[in-house]
């Protein structure tokens, strides 16, 4: 077992448990914080596919701007382990019931499939996540979609702005 | 690595992302929920770029197979970045009418 098997078993139980603390934690900033780890080993994930530039964007948008956003808002309006509203016992099993309904059949699915026999991806080679060829592609075949984001960025903000402020 | 451990992360991510639409009441931990299965989401896609693209370059000469795939993601970050920022000013809001993030007060809309 090589390093690169050691790092990916260690990223998905990383990524697995933070995902989970994000579910059980009952302090909300204590949510936020376990979902940065999750960011974090996804972007490690990323890297591990030599996907570098999504993986800095990752970063960068997700738990940079993105979680601070939810951290702010959260510690704007106090909310703590004591204020946290719970549902039923009877709600949360019927959740996790069909959750792990849904869990259990994609893994069959995964299990049982003739198309996805002996498909493997790359690790740490190939050159098709950095930013040379990304950026190529994305200002020649995707320039009117990346224009249109920008339009979607202003309307958004200016949406912000108009749901946010006091009246 | 082979494919199939990449979709059952995604898989099991994106079903932690379900259970916990499902089971919690706060408005913000379902919201981060969300973002947790676009995110689960995401990695599927750039595995399947890589995927795509180490059989494009064992078959042959340079390629780009597996661009669209990652430039895809970017696409559902800039989506998502824009739709945390609305949703984010649509929680405040509720809060400033209804002093809590409790998704079960949400049903008063109807009147």
């Amino acid at each position: 077992m090589g390093t690169t098997q050691i790092l990916f078993w260690f990223l998905t139980a990383l990524a697995l448990l933070g995902a989970i603390m994000v579910l059980v934690s009952k302090n909300p900033v204590h949510s936020v914080l376990w979902l940065i780890v999750v960011f974090f080993a996804i972007s490690g994930h990323y890297i591990l596919l030599n996907a570098q530039f999504l993986a800095i964007v990752n970063l960068i948008v997700y738990a940079g701007a993105i979680m601070v956003l939810f951290l702010f808002v959260i510690m704007l309006m106090n909310l703590n382990a004591e204020t946290e509203p719970q549902k039923s016992i009877w709600m949360k099993f019927f959740g996790v019931a069909t959750g792990g309904l849904l869990l259990s059949f994609f893994i069959s699915f995964i299990v049982s499939s003739i198309d996805l026999k002996n498909k493997t991806a790359q690790l740490k080679e190939g050159d098709v996540g950095l930013i040379k060829n990304l950026g190529k592609v994305l200002f020649s075949d995707y320039v009117i979609p990346f224009e249109i984001a920008s339009i979607l960025f202003l309307s958004a903000m200016v949406g912000a702005v108009v749901i946010g402020k006091k009246d | 690595m082979p494919i199939q451990y990449y979709i059952a992360l995604a898989s099991a991510l994106f079903c932690i992302g379900v259970v916990g639409v499902l089971t919690r009441r706060n408005a913000i931990i379902v919201f981060m929920c969300i973002e947790l299965m676009l995110n689960a989401v995401n990695l599927l896609l750039v595995a399947f770029s890589k995927m795509h693209y180490a059989k494009a370059a064992a078959a042959g000469a340079v390629t780009t197979a597996g661009t669209e795939g990652q430039l895809f993601v970017f696409f559902i970050m800039v989506v998502a970045a824009a739709e945390v920022s609305v949703g984010l000013a649509i929680i405040v809001m509720m809060y400033r009418n209804v002093h809590s993030v409790d998704v079960n007060f949400l049903n008063r809309l109807k009147n």
